[in-house]
């Protein structure tokens, strides 16, 4: 029966809908302004629900895409409304909107001017990324990866820290300069296939000396939103100006949409290009885990210590991705959903005792287990699965990009390896200074427990990350077919060039 | 015959605004400038612009040549003929009768309807003498306007500069008009075409191109001959200034097309280096020109220049795909340019109107439902999707790639970052900086009703996109130019 319903277009526009509820609230005082919260909550919450039937009516013996929806749009020119989902944008969506009431209700009270437009700027923001990893056509993908920019545009510098203009600015123009280049390449592939869907276009096999060109293109969009070294430096800004669901949000999905395009379209569509290109990017991704990990190590700036991580994170998703087999892309896929819990995680975390100090420095605090013993236990968990111990959701992606890696190149795996050692230094290290050590200065002492919501919010995130860490077979299921999939189109491709050479 | 039933009902537009143009001098004449004078004279002259727009729809969609070959119209003259309409129906309405702007004349209405029917002109010509004509009869009114407010020494300017480089650009168009006739023998369009066909083009014909598409250039302010533009569009009273910002673009633009598609369509390769180039300059200087301005339609100028450059792009494409592209973006720019006035018009200090960019500050606490509307109009200009003008640029940039200019494709998305930038700063002015000097909050409900429409067609362009391409599609192939679609 629930086959028959359109369930990625309800759980795409679900959200929008609250908006227009939103809307329809009018009011100024405090009781309509938790009405709007309360509202902002329930849809979202119900979004996720509603999603969570993608999980479980989702059949992972096939690779193909499942709950597809087509609609013509713009008639007789190929370009239509095309919804699907598979093995890889499946787990993205529920990340999203699984992630999406938490961060509302991590911002409950941290926000306190303009509520209204905040809850709404949020619900637009989830219906653009649900329905980026939904859309089964360019255009509609491009629709939705740039309209993401509009409410990130304007949570970061509307509800953000002092310098939220200049990081906002600096977030939306990064963003732009790369899109735009993606943008014509959409173009270019269009005018080869006559359509912009995606599946037609993964079969297309455009011609490989076009293939290098389009992959630029689409390279200089995902390598910004990973981000890659060395156009990562939007980042730190964004993430230390943006409110804490700002920064979840941007950590936890935003940065995933990078990784996402890189699977769905590098390595289908430019299959010869990714073989190519693929020491370049080990390049620049070992150069991003190394650099980023050592500059981490010198921040005094709890918020930017985990942004410079997020990258270094990220620098193994892209080498995963790269190394083009089975191994890999699975490893890549895994870290980009654990990163995608335990960073937003850890930035509620800096969030939580944020709200308390009003500071992110990391000096200022010191012996926080003393006064809050449930939130060093909970931050510990994280900084553990963010080091990648086992047993957390952090060690299966790390271990399964290494493992790839090593099939492609040991001295790659070797630098990557380095990264890890570094990771665990500069998480460790921020736990210290953080969580142990006497409770000395008189702030720190006053700090209250963590409060019911504050707990609500990190409960799941710990037994997600637990849960993935031992027992990863459900998310595994999912992946392994498309990823088989994919890796066999582009070890074919391989094979045939060494054939030519 | 000289008029049929046939002439009649093909020129219907300009017969009805030039009897309402006419009949307004008249009572104008008589009723002197009086409030009550001047609603009349603005209600009589809105209905005249409605009834000339409703006539549009009746106007044959097939080729037609009347007036002995002085004048054309088809499917893509209508379709432009009623962007011009509407965007000239949104300029005459936006002007509130209350407020003293310096064009509180009833003289104002009757110059822009007779540059209305200039501009109609302009877009049916099929012969030089009647193309330089049209384009008269839309200037002259227009340098009256724009130094309407004899208080302003800022407006006198305006008016003077715009006259002089406007009257510099009809001699550079008149030139090339001289050459054209002499080396082809005719001042026809279609004749004109012929002996291209037959004769190919010789260097005097070329240099008379260059000329005439020169002179063009100024009426659509493309650089290197948009240096009227900001002077003009900060001189001149703000109802003038939204005026020249939506509706004589567009029928330049679309003699622009007329001429390059039509007439010279033998020899695209000639003119669509000049064209290029014209786009290129006009992306760059729009986009740099426009970061350091602090006067509010000083902006919109250089931003309308940005976007000329866009438009050219895809004029440059020479294909009727290019064609098709150019109308929906003049499509998007009318609806983003009165949406935008409309709010510029509202925006006041204890009733003086007020344009520079700092006034902005805090405007969303103010007034939230003007700055979501501007906010919109500001995302949409720099080309954000889902909005409006991300289609607008979709299609001129899809046509230039098809047809090979992907170097022009790529800068012109690259400035279009480079203009993103300015256009975020006034989303930031208004929603990141807190009120500094609050605006008057009483707004007239003509520019609340203007900016309506516009957000909805700006927010809501992707659900039309389909019909409106099919219908420029259609339209486009009006042109004799080869070039798939």
């Amino acid at each position: 029966m629930l086959s028959s319903w359109p369930i990625l277009s309800i759980v795409t526009f679900l959200p929008l809908m609250g908006v227009l509820f939103i809307l329809l609230a009018s009011g100024n005082n405090k009781s309509s302004e938790h009405n709007c919260k309360m509202l902002t909550i329930w849809v979202s919450s119900f979004t996720f629900i509603v999603s969570l039937i993608l999980y479980f009516g989702f059949d992972t013996t096939m690779a193909g895409y499942q709950f597809e929806e087509q609609v013509e749009w713009i008639a007789g020119s190929g370009i239509s409304y095309h919804l699907g989902v598979d093995g890889i944008s499946m787990p993205l969506i529920l990340l999203s909107t699984f992630l999406t009431p938490l961060s509302i209700l991590a911002s409950w009270h941290s926000i306190k001017n303009k509520v209204r437009e905040f809850m709404i700027a949020f619900l637009v923001l989830e219906t653009m990324m649900v329905g980026m990893f939904a859309s089964l056509d360019m255009m509609m993908f491009y629709l939705f990866f740039e309209g993401v920019l509009i409410p990130m545009f304007l949570i970061i510098g509307i509800w953000g820290g002092p310098r939220r203009v200049y990081a906002a600015f600096k977030f939306f123009l990064y963003t732009l300069a790369g899109s735009v280049l993606m943008l014509v390449g959409i173009m270019v592939m269009y005018l080869q296939a006559g359509t912009t869907d995606i599946p037609v276009l993964s079969d297309f096999n455009f011609p490989p000396q076009l293939q290098y060109w389009l992959f630029i293109g689409f390279f200089a969009s995902f390598a910004v939103k990973v981000p890659m070294w060395p156009v990562h430096t939007w980042l730190p800004d964004a993430h230390v100006e943006a409110p804490t669901a700002g920064s979840m949000i941007l950590a936890g999905v935003l940065l995933k949409m990078g990784g996402y395009g890189f699977i769905r379209f590098s390595l289908p569509m430019f299959p010869d290009a990714s073989v190519y290109f693929a020491p370049f990017i080990f390049v620049l991704s070992v150069v991003a885990i190394i650099y980023t990990s050592l500059v981490a190590l010198a921040q005094s700036d709890m918020k930017k210590l985990i942004a410079y991580s997020s990258v270094a994170h990220m620098g193994f998703v892209t080498i995963g991705i790269f190394t083009l087999n089975e191994q890999g892309i699975t490893g890549a896929m895994f870290q980009m959903i654990s990163h995608g819990l335990v960073s937003a995680a850890l930035f509620f975390c800096v969030g939580i005792v944020y709200d308390r100090l009003h500071t992110r420095e990391i000096d200022a605090y010191g012996g926080v287990a003393d006064v809050m013993p449930n939130y060093a236990v909970f931050f510990m968990i994280m900084m553990l699965a963010s080091v990648g111990l086992p047993g957390t959701s952090g060690f299966v992606g790390e271990i399964l990009v290494l493992v790839g890696a090593y099939q492609a190149s040991s001295l790659v795996a070797f630098f990557a390896a380095t990264g890890l050692v570094l990771g665990a230094t500069y998480m460790l290290w921020l736990y210290r200074r953080v969580v142990f050590g006497r409770a000395e200065k008189g702030e720190v002492i006053r700090m209250p427990v963590l409060n019911n919501r504050e707990i609500t919010i990190l409960a799941p995130l710990t037994i997600f990350i637990v849960w993935f860490g031992v027992y990863p077979a459900p998310l595994l299921d999912v992946l392994n077919p498309v990823v088989a999939l994919i890796s066999e189109a582009v070890s074919n491709t391989q094979m045939a060039t060494a054939n030519i050479q | 015959m000289l008029f049929t039933q046939m002439t009649f009902q093909a020129a219907m537009p300009e017969y009805i605004l030039a009897v309402v143009a006419l009949g307004l001098v008249l009572m104008a004449a008589f009723t002197g400038e009086s409030l009550g004078s001047r609603r009349l004279v603005k209600m009589i002259a809105l209905v005249g612009y409605g009834f000339a727009f409703a006539t549009t729809f009746i106007l044959p969609s097939e080729s037609q040549v009347i007036f002995l070959g002085l004048f054309k119209i088809d499917g893509f003259l209508v379709y432009m003929k009623g962007l011009v309409l509407i965007g000239a129906f949104f300029a005459c309405w936006m002007v509130d009768e209350d407020w003293s702007d310096g064009v509180e004349k009833p003289e104002y209405q009757v110059l822009i309807m007779l540059a209305t029917l200039g501009m109609l002109l302009m877009i049916s010509a099929n012969d030089l003498i009647s193309l330089y004509m049209g384009l008269e009869l839309q200037s002259l009114p227009l340098y009256v306007i724009a130094a309407m407010n004899t208080r302003s020494l800022k407006s006198s300017e305006a008016g003077l500069k715009y006259f002089l480089l406007g009257a510099l650009s009809s001699g550079m168009l008149l030139y090339g008009a001289s050459l054209i006739y002499g080396f082809s023998g005719s001042t026809q369009f279609g004749e004109i075409a012929s002996s291209i066909a037959q004769n190919g083009a010789s260097s005097g014909m070329i240099i008379g191109v260059v000329f005439l598409l020169s002179g063009l250039a100024f009426k659509v302010s493309a650089a290197p001959f948009h240096m009227w533009t900001p002077d003009v569009y900060e001189g001149a009273p703000t109802p003038v200034t939204a005026l020249f910002a939506i509706a004589p673009k567009v029928a330049a633009i679309s003699l622009l097309l007329n001429v390059t598609h039509f007439v010279f369509a033998d020899i695209r390769l000639e003119w669509m280096q000049v064209i290029i180039a014209l786009s290129v300059a006009s992306m760059a200087v729009g986009a740099y020109g426009a970061i350091m301005q602090k006067d509010l339609k000083r902006m919109m100028a250089y931003s309308s220049i940005a976007h000329m450059g866009y438009a050219l792009a895809g004029l440059a494409a020479g294909t009727q795909q290019g064609a098709a592209g150019v109308m929906i973006y003049m499509t998007t720019y009318i609806f983003m340019g009165a949406g935008t006035f409309s709010i510029i018009l509202m925006m006041r200090r204890d009733g003086l109107p007020v344009q520079k960019l700092s006034d902005l500050a805090g405007f969303s606490s103010t007034h939230p439902y003007c700055a979501f509307g501007l906010m919109v109009f500001m995302f949409s200009m720099a080309g954000i999707p889902p909005l409006a003008g991300f289609f607008a640029k979709w299609y001129v940039f899809l046509a230039a790639v098809n047809a090979g200019l992907i170097p022009l494709a790529i800068l012109g998305v690259l400035t279009s970052v480079i203009g993103a930038f300015y256009y975020l700063r006034i989303i930031k002015l208004m929603y990141f900086e807190d009120v500094d000097q609050p605006l008057d909050t009483n707004a007239p409900k003509e520019n609340i009703i203007i900016l309506t429409a516009s957000l909805v067609v700006t927010g809501l362009f992707l659900f039309i996109i389909g019909p409106l391409r099919e219908w420029t599609y259609f339209a486009a192939t009006n042109f004799p130019i080869s070039g798939a679609l």
